[in-house]
């Protein structure tokens, strides 16, 4: 793939003016934020045109979903956007429970609603601190991953793993939360703004960081939405769009949290969209944490939700219906569902279509990566190699949910 | 919800009815099946017209069918940013059949219709760079449609003795199974009470055997 061009004729007098090279950029690049192969034609050190190549991680998630049931399809959405398990999982577990035409209890839905919020401030963190290293900041990365260590030490609370967690079923959650847990995530909701203010303190206001990233990979409203962007992608191009507050699902119609909206749509405004977010996250939590009721955290329904352990020592039927589930599984009714959730990243949509079997017919996932990472061709054109870097550290690219 | 999505689809139907074959609401979600020589019209007047302005092409994905005609579905997800509402807009179309594409309407089309192409082989009219996109390269076959084997049917290893990574068609050391699990217990909701059950076949005594 690498090599000269061939010169065009009537420019061979100008051989050093005219010569386009062709540059492989990735796919074993730190800057690429996983296996990223990019061809670069540059001219000189300005970008001419960009063909990203993926599908390096491609492992077939949506042909192994259709063999498998739907309970045993939950752990493969952890593993696509892998920075924040569970934002994933809850977009099939809401797509699965729509099919089903269930409504979990309020305390799972509340549940739900805290550990999304701290899997955008998974995902942001990362974002975030990994764009700064991009451009030469490394400090911000160890303070943000200090926290993010501590919000995988939440999950693995939870859910018993810090990353895979498996935690959102279609119909619940998979257990209820450990008790003083929600004591350490209010003391960590009062703790990390002052961590914020410590990474924005180096950041927001630096000198290199803003040369670095104001007026790079500009995208207005319109090539914004053309180009299918959402989550803060869309919203540092000035939409205010998000889907907790214009498609409310779970309790974010209770949630009292604004959305920031960016004005110039360049790779600066992308990042303050994400600081902002991470702050309204934590009111979000804080509203979680004392309005969380008491209560089941699954359906009723021993259909769906499996009969508690202890149920099961003694009563034949629950006996039954554990072993079913988790054999066969439920058989959902046959129809189909385009079900989204803001993601840290934007629009995730699981689109199901059931044909009643206990297995999903065909699952497609809608990456918000994906649409991003598609836009890097024109969001790059005419800018130097340098800023590269800086545009794909702002589309917040991992690689699990674009080649799925 | 049902109501006001029940009413753009009638107008929608008043608007284009000789390009679309149906249109319902299921699951509160507004379904369009279009006629696919009408897709690009179809996705013109949703995204221009007054009233709708879907603004954004979310997802373009397929859907095999086997053993239906036609084959396969290529469903196109949009989203009108302004009126807060989402439709599904549906071709159905045969194997080697041409869709129009959208790339002239939506941006975003170019990479969703080559994911189409890459993992079922629907090939799109027009389409200004239609190359495979997840699979590897020199990668043979469309590996979603329904009678692809899970399996595959390469793998690839690193190789010690020539130092780099050789592909071999797939071994697999124990035949691939396919558990369905349905019993009459609760899985019986799609079969007929005379027909067979699931499994039963498999309790027929092979004739070898019985001589």
């Amino acid at each position: 793939m690498t090599g000269v061009r061939p010169i065009d004729e009537k420019l061979s007098h100008e051989r050093d003016r005219a010569q386009n090279f062709t540059l492989n950029f990735g796919p074993q690049h730190p800057a690429a934020h996983g296996v990223l192969r990019l061809v670069l034609d540059l001219d000189g050190e300005v970008v001419r045109r960009a063909d990203p190549h993926i599908g390096l991680l491609h492992r077939g998630t949506e042909k192994l979903i259709e063999y498998k049931t739907y309970l045993q399809a939950v752990p493969y959405f952890d593993r696509l956007d892998y920075v924040a398990p569970m934002n994933q999982e809850h977009a099939f577990a809401l797509a699965v429970e729509r099919l089903l035409n269930i409504e979990i209890p309020l305390r799972a839905q509340y549940i739900r609603v805290l550990y999304c919020e701290i899997g955008r401030l998974l995902g942001h963190l990362l974002n975030v601190t990994t764009m700064a290293l991009d451009v030469g900041a490394m400090t911000p990365l160890l303070w943000g991953f200090e926290e993010r260590e501590i919000l995988m030490g939440f999950y693995e609370k939870a859910s018993g793993s810090r990353m895979h967690a498996n935690y959102f079923r279609p119909g619940g959650v998979a257990q209820d939360l450990p008790p003083k847990l929600l004591e350490e995530i209010a003391e960590f909701c009062e703790r990390f703004p002052k961590v914020l203010d410590d990474i924005e303190g180096l950041l927001t206001e630096n000198r290199i960081f803003k040369q670095r990233t104001v007026d790079i990979g500009v995208v207005s409203a319109s090539e914004a939405q053309d180009w299918g962007f959402s989550g803060p992608m869309l919203r540092a191009s000035g939409v205010p769009w998000d889907l907790r507050r214009s498609q409310p699902y779970e309790v974010y119609d209770r949630m009292d949290f604004k959305i920031p909206v960016g004005k110039h749509g360049d790779c600066y405004d992308r990042y303050l969209v994400r600081v902002e977010e991470m702050r309204q996250s934590v009111l979000i939590m804080k509203q979680c944490l004392e309005q969380m009721p008491t209560g089941p955290v699954k359906v009723p329904s021993y259909k769906i939700a499996p009969p508690p352990r202890e149920e099961m020592k003694t009563s034949m039927e629950a006996l039954i219906h554990h072993f079913k589930l988790y054999t066969e599984g439920y058989h959902v009714p046959a129809g189909e569902t385009y079900t989204a959730v803001e993601a840290p990243k934007g629009e995730f949509g699981v689109y199901l279509v059931s044909d009643g079997s206990n297995r999903p017919y065909r699952c497609k996932i809608r990456a918000p990566g994906f649409a991003f990472l598609q836009a890097f061709d024109f969001m790059s054109k005419g800018h130097m190699l340098a800023d590269v870097p800086s545009i794909i550290g702002s589309l917040d690219i991992v690689f699990g949910e674009i080649d799925r | 919800m049902k109501q006001r999505l029940t009413e753009l689809g009638e107008q929608i139907t008043v608007d284009i009815g000789t390009d679309i074959k149906n249109c319902a609401v299921e699951n509160n979600e507004l379904i369009l099946v279009a006629d696919y020589l009408a897709i690009v019209r179809v996705l013109s007047y949703l995204k221009a017209s007054d009233g709708l302005q879907f603004s954004q092409l979310m997802d373009v994905c397929g859907v095999d069918y086997l053993g239906r005609t036609p084959r396969f579905d290529v469903v196109y997800n949009l989203l009108s940013l302004k009126y807060n509402c989402r439709i599904r807009v549906k071709v159905q179309v045969d194997e080697g059949v041409q869709i129009p594409s959208a790339t002239a309407i939506y941006s975003s089309a170019g990479w969703y219709e080559r994911e189409v192409f890459d993992l079922y082989g629907i090939p799109f009219a027009d389409h200004p760079d239609l190359r495979r996109i997840l699979t590897d390269y020199d990668f043979e076959g469309y590996p979603l449609r329904k009678d692809f084997p899970l399996t595959g049917y390469g793998e690839m290893r690193y190789d010690e003795s020539k130092k780099r990574v050789v592909y071999e068609p797939v071994k697999l050391p124990q035949a691939f199974r396919n558990f369905d699990f349905e019993s009459p217990w609760e899985g019986m909701v799609n079969v007929a009470h005379d027909s067979l059950l699931p499994g039963d076949e498999k309790a027929e005594t092979p004739e070898e055997l019985c001589s």
